[in-house]
């Protein structure tokens, strides 16, 4: 019972890490109808500049509530404007094109950036993994009977930050003039254009807003995992995708139960039954999912428009 | 956009009807087993080769779901891993079994083709199943899914004994020969083609263009896209099957998601639906390390810049795909075959075939 | 068509009918040595000019592992340089060419039939991973070119033939000093498996030690696995805790074990870490701070070893490479030279001399210890268990066969 309890706050924690960088997948999803395959590896480069960041900022100053929240800001920024550079010169050229050049160059940025920074020139980080300095120093915040369950600071802080992210975007996708703007945009972009709505802005705000919440999400995930290495975000990346394929593409709430339900799923496959089946079951359960529901459990498989 | 020209019927031609869809495989036996007694005392050259033509039945069969039916798979290397090892299974259980009424060297051809076989129809029903969900929905859907199948495939082979797990099957018997590669290779480009000047391709073109209009027009959009991705997948197993008879050893590295995506990189650089760019592309992508590394051997360079070269080689991969999409997005050769601009002096109705 | 099923049908059954079991086995392995001896003149090391042999190495430059191989390199060329500098072989120099396999068998196997074809090397030394220097064994053998792997432990490589040889033990021996050192030394009753289920090395270690620790008493509490390349293991350390070892054997590679370390820490797990030669690397200690102090590991050899062979080998690899050699680059090193030990024994620089020649080796001197082969082509030597302390290794023990 212990035990269960414990899975479950463990999958909880990294559902909620997964939710985040699922928002980001089903934003640009809503805004371009393009799976920003590049979006996991964003992220990834955001997790190196807080790592960078943690370095410059010495061990005393990082594990301080400053120093925290100047990892976080920078690395929220620096993606950003990486997410800005991205849509403004690989994807806006391509905008008016099928919708496949875009895809595939998505795929081909995801490429350049997680084997780029395996490499071993210059200020790239190499290959091999790295441990993550401990920004937020590992406190036991509950424990129940002889550790039977264990519950630490920062997945309670995790969690915490993760709520506030989501309420936050969904304060700003329906209660803004941003937000009114995004959510035309994503019901037709040419319509919006009509009506005044600046589209381009919009679109590129979406993408440095959604590469934020990236490195967020990657930071995290780098704090959960004491490491951080240059595959991270093909893999993280994917399992987000899945959780907001699972929740229903473009649809915030559904982004959000989609990557706590994969997260609880992928923990429970390894604490019961083995854990190299994790990816299978991870992907599996996806196929399932298209087959008996293709929309997403909350999502509609809408009419095309001509 | 190119439309093929109008079949013309041949009701002229000396070849009986029956036997016109067997014609160019009968001609291509004598110029195979020509090639393979040119090939049998050059180890290197017909490794080398069976491996470009692996590559080349990749990246043809991938043309036919990602450039002429315009949907997205990157997990193509999964549908070569389920021929490859299911090919290997069946090859290395039936090793010492022999047709009794053939010489041991034919009978082991025999078993070699019906592994093939039953790598490849393996692989096409995987693809069924893996089609038939996510080919429901539009094309990025099976992107991912394809993605996702790779992975199942790698964790299954992990974790299966039979498959010999993570150091990988080795003594499947070693009975491909250069010529039997390109028999494969010769036969996925005819059905590549063949597709293309069918009814079956018109549909296929028509998706691509728009799949609204497309479903509109009566075609069965689902239907014609899982049939697309099933020939598609039968060759990639068929691929994988030629490659576990003559690599000494398969393991899960050898079919991972960056396999998938050098073979998503040759067709979108010889041009999505064009088969000549995916063969051309296939070539020389195998051979430009191989090249590379006589080049540094000749310069005496050999060691750290030869390395650095092949550490390059996929973050190039990635920037030459964006590149592309950017300044060429139909790759090298657009949708144009090399028999669309063949000499006059081949006849008109040839042309017809195509 | 409809005609055809029918026919087709029919061709199968006669076929199945036909079904019989091989009279003579199809020559492979030890069967097809003769093979190639008859027609293994031409390659067996034709030298590329007179006045030098060429020697071949195939290994991972590139890729998650590139450390692994890039050491093995570094080792090789300074045995060779020493070589050279001593006058060579037969009066000619030494020369070495290296090709990458990006760490797949298919590649593996390419680079060494140009090895053997087209550069016609006298003999090839082989990669880290077991499954490349597998594919690479398979041509090797086929062709009558020697083969000596540095550090591919696991048995099954020398099983392809009598042309292909070890400078380094086992699998199953570093998972028996191992379990005899955690019964022994460390005088544990019960210890947890964690392995690594994509790696064979990792899964034929846990095996081993499994088997070994129990027949010597002991009890294995649990056994879990992960996945090369994860980087959450608190699901499967929660479930190790639980069954409440007083240790874990940990056989994986040091960018996992770090991490694990680090983890197992944190869950509550406060007994001691156990491994393999996967742990070596300066990585280890950065990845697993803290947490890796005080784990025990088996290697091949310790930088730590007063004897002025390894000394000097240490001193000059600093000069060439500036770091301390792990044993990676030892066994690269050993490997070069038991090859040049052998050239000049051997009575010419055929392939079947060569290997003769190799077969003899005896108490061969190595920095990684003493080489000695057996029958079936493996060096016999003893392990040393190694101590994380202070951000590095220290020597405790060794462990004889």
């Amino acid at each position: 019972m212990a035990q269960l309890l414990q899975h479950l706050i463990n999958g909880l924690a990294a559902g909620t890490i997964y939710a985040l960088v699922a928002l980001g997948y089903t934003m640009v999803y809503g805004v371009l109808k393009l799976i920003n395959f590049a979006h996991g590896d964003v992220m990834m480069v955001g997790v190196y500049m807080g790592y960078a960041t943690a370095f410059a900022l010495g061990r005393d100053m990082r594990s301080s509530l400053l120093g925290v929240a100047v990892v976080f800001a920078v690395a929220m920024l620096g993606c950003a404007l990486l997410g800005f550079f991205i849509e403004r010169f690989a994807y806006r050229p391509l905008r008016e094109k099928p919708r496949l050049t875009a895809l595939i160059t998505a795929i081909g940025i995801s490429f350049a950036l997680s084997y780029g920074f395996q490499l071993d020139l210059g200020f790239l980080p190499g290959a091999a993994p790295r441990a993550f300095p401990e920004v937020i120093e590992p406190v036991e915040w509950l424990v129940i009977g002889d550790r039977d369950v264990v519950v630490w600071n920062w997945q309670v802080i995790s969690f915490g930050i993760a709520v506030a992210l989501m309420v936050g975007l969904q304060y700003l996708v329906f209660r803004t003039r941003f937000g009114r703007a995004m959510r035309a945009v994503s019901w037709d972009h040419r319509v919006a254009a009509l009506m005044g709505i600046p589209t381009d802005r919009v679109i590129a705000l979406t993408f440095m807003l959604s590469s934020a919440l990236a490195a967020g999400a990657g930071l995290l995930y780098a704090i959960k995992d004491t490491s951080v290495s240059p595959l991270m975000g093909l893999y993280v990346g994917l399992k987000a995708f899945v959780a907001a394929v699972i929740g229903g593409i473009g649809h915030v709430p559904g982004a959000v139960v989609g990557g706590l339900v994969l997260g609880l799923v992928e923990e429970f496959v390894v604490g019961y039954a083995a854990s190299t089946w994790r990816d299978a079951v991870a992907f599996g359960f996806l196929i399932l999912v298209l087959l008996v529901k293709p929309g997403g459990l909350f999502g509609r498989v809408a009419a095309e428009k001509v | 956009m190119e439309t093929p020209a109008i079949p013309v019927p041949e009701a002229r031609s000396a070849v009986p009807a029956s036997l016109r869809g067997l014609l160019p495989v009968l001609l291509a036996l004598p110029v195979l087993a020509l090639f393979q007694w040119l090939m049998s005392d050059a180890p290197f050259a017909s490794y080398l080769l069976s491996v470009v033509g692996v590559n080349i039945i990749l990246a043809v069969s991938l043309n036919i779901v990602n450039g002429m039916t315009g949907q997205f798979s990157i997990g193509h290397a999964g549908f070569m891993a389920v021929g490859a090892y299911i090919s290997g299974v069946l090859s290395l259980n039936l090793k010492d079994v022999a047709l009794s009424f053939l010489p041991v060297a034919v009978s082991d051809q025999v078993f070699f083709v019906v592994s093939l076989l039953v790598g490849g129809l393996a692989a096409a029903l995987c693809g069924f199943l893996v089609g038939l969900p996510s080919l429901r929905l539009r094309g990025d859907y099976l992107a991912i899914v394809t993605l996702g199948f790779g992975e199942i495939i790698r964790v299954v082979v992990q974790n299966t004994d039979a498959f010999g797990r993570a150091l990988g099957l080795s003594g499947i018997p070693q009975t491909s020969s250069p010529a039997m590669v390109y028999f494969w290779v010769f036969l996925t480009v005819l059905v590549a083609r063949r597709i293309t000047g069918s009814s079956h391709g018109r549909s296929l073109w028509a998706i691509r263009e728009d799949e609204v209009a497309a479903e509109a027009m009566g075609v069965d959009t689902t239907g014609y896209k899982v049939r697309a991705f099933v020939i598609s997948s039968f060759f990639a197993g068929i691929a994988g099957a030629l490659f576990a008879h003559f690599v000494p050893i398969i393991n899960p590295g050898s079919f991972t998601f960056v396999k998938s995506m050098e073979i998503v990189v040759m067709v979108v650089l010889g041009g999505l639906g064009s088969t000549t760019g995916a063969i051309v592309a296939a070539t020389f992508l195998t051979l430009l390390p191989e090249g590379m590394r006589s080049l540094f051997t000749l310069l005496g360079a050999e060691g750290s810049l030869a390395q650095k070269v092949d550490q390059i080689r996929m973050p190039v991969y990635g920037l030459l795909l964006v590149a592309l999409m950017l300044a060429r997005p139909q790759g090298l050769f657009g949708t144009k075959e090399i028999w669309d601009v063949l000499p006059r002096w081949i006849p008109r109705k040839r042309r017809g075939l195509a | 068509m409809r005609r055809l099923a029918p026919m087709l049908l029919a061709a199968l059954a006669v076929m199945v009918a036909a079904c019989e079991k091989k009279t003579q086995p199809a020559p492979s392995g030890e069967g097809g040595t003769q093979a190639a001896q008859g027609q293994g003149a031409a390659p067996g090391g034709a030298p590329a000019d007179a006045n030098t042999i060429l020697l071949g190495q195939v290994g991972s430059l590139t890729g998650g592992q590139a450390t692994f191989g890039i050491s093995t390199r570094n080792g090789i060329e300074l045995a060779l340089k020493e070589a050279n500098a001593a006058g060579g072989v037969k009066g000619k120099k030494l020369s070495i060419r290296v090709y990458d396999n990006q760490s797949k068998p298919e590649e593996a196997a390419q680079a060494a039939t140009r090895l053997i074809t087209q550069d016609k090397v006298a003999l090839i030394l082989g990669d880290v991973a077991s499954s490349n220097s597998l594919a690479m064994a398979e041509k090797a053998q086929a062709a009558g070119v020697p083969m000596i792997t540095p550090s591919s432990t696991n048995p099954t490589v020398t099983d392809k033939g009598d042309y292909i040889f070890r400078v380094c033990f086992i699998d199953p021996f570093q998972g028996f000093v191992m379990a005899k050192f955690a019964r022994e030394n460390l005088k544990l009753n019960t210890v947890a498996v964690l392995q690594d289920n994509k790696s064979a090395y990792s899964i034929g270690l846990a095996e081993v030690f499994t088997r070994k620790f129990t027949e010597m008493g002991g009890k294995v509490t649990a056994v879990e696995s992960y996945s090369q390349g994860d980087t959450d293991y608190r699901a499967q350390l929660t479930a190790i805790r639980k069954s409440q070892p007083e240790g874990i054997y940990v056989p994986g590679y040091y960018s996992e074990v770090g991490i694990i370390a680090r983890q197992a820490r944190e869950v509550g797990l406060k007994v001691p870490l156990m491994g393999g030669d996967g742990w070596d690397s300066e990585k280890l200690f950065e990845l697993g701070g803290s947490a890796i102090e005080g784990s025990y590991f088996s290697n091949h050899y310790s930088p730590d070893n007063p004897d002025p062979r390894v000394q000097k080998f240490i001193a000059d690899y600093k000069a060439a490479y500036g770091a301390v050699p792990d044993a990676l680059a030892a066994l690269g090193y050993d490997s070069a030279r038991v090859a040049v030990n052998a050239l000049e024994r051997a009575k010419d620089l055929s392939g079947p001399s060569v290997r003769d020649a190799i077969a003899q080796t005896k108490d061969f001197p190595g920095v990684a210890g003493t080489v000695t082969l057996d029958a079936q082509r493996n060096a016999v030597k003893s392990a040393v268990v190694l101590k994380v302390e202070d951000g590095k290794t220290q020597y405790v023990t060794t462990i004889n066969p």
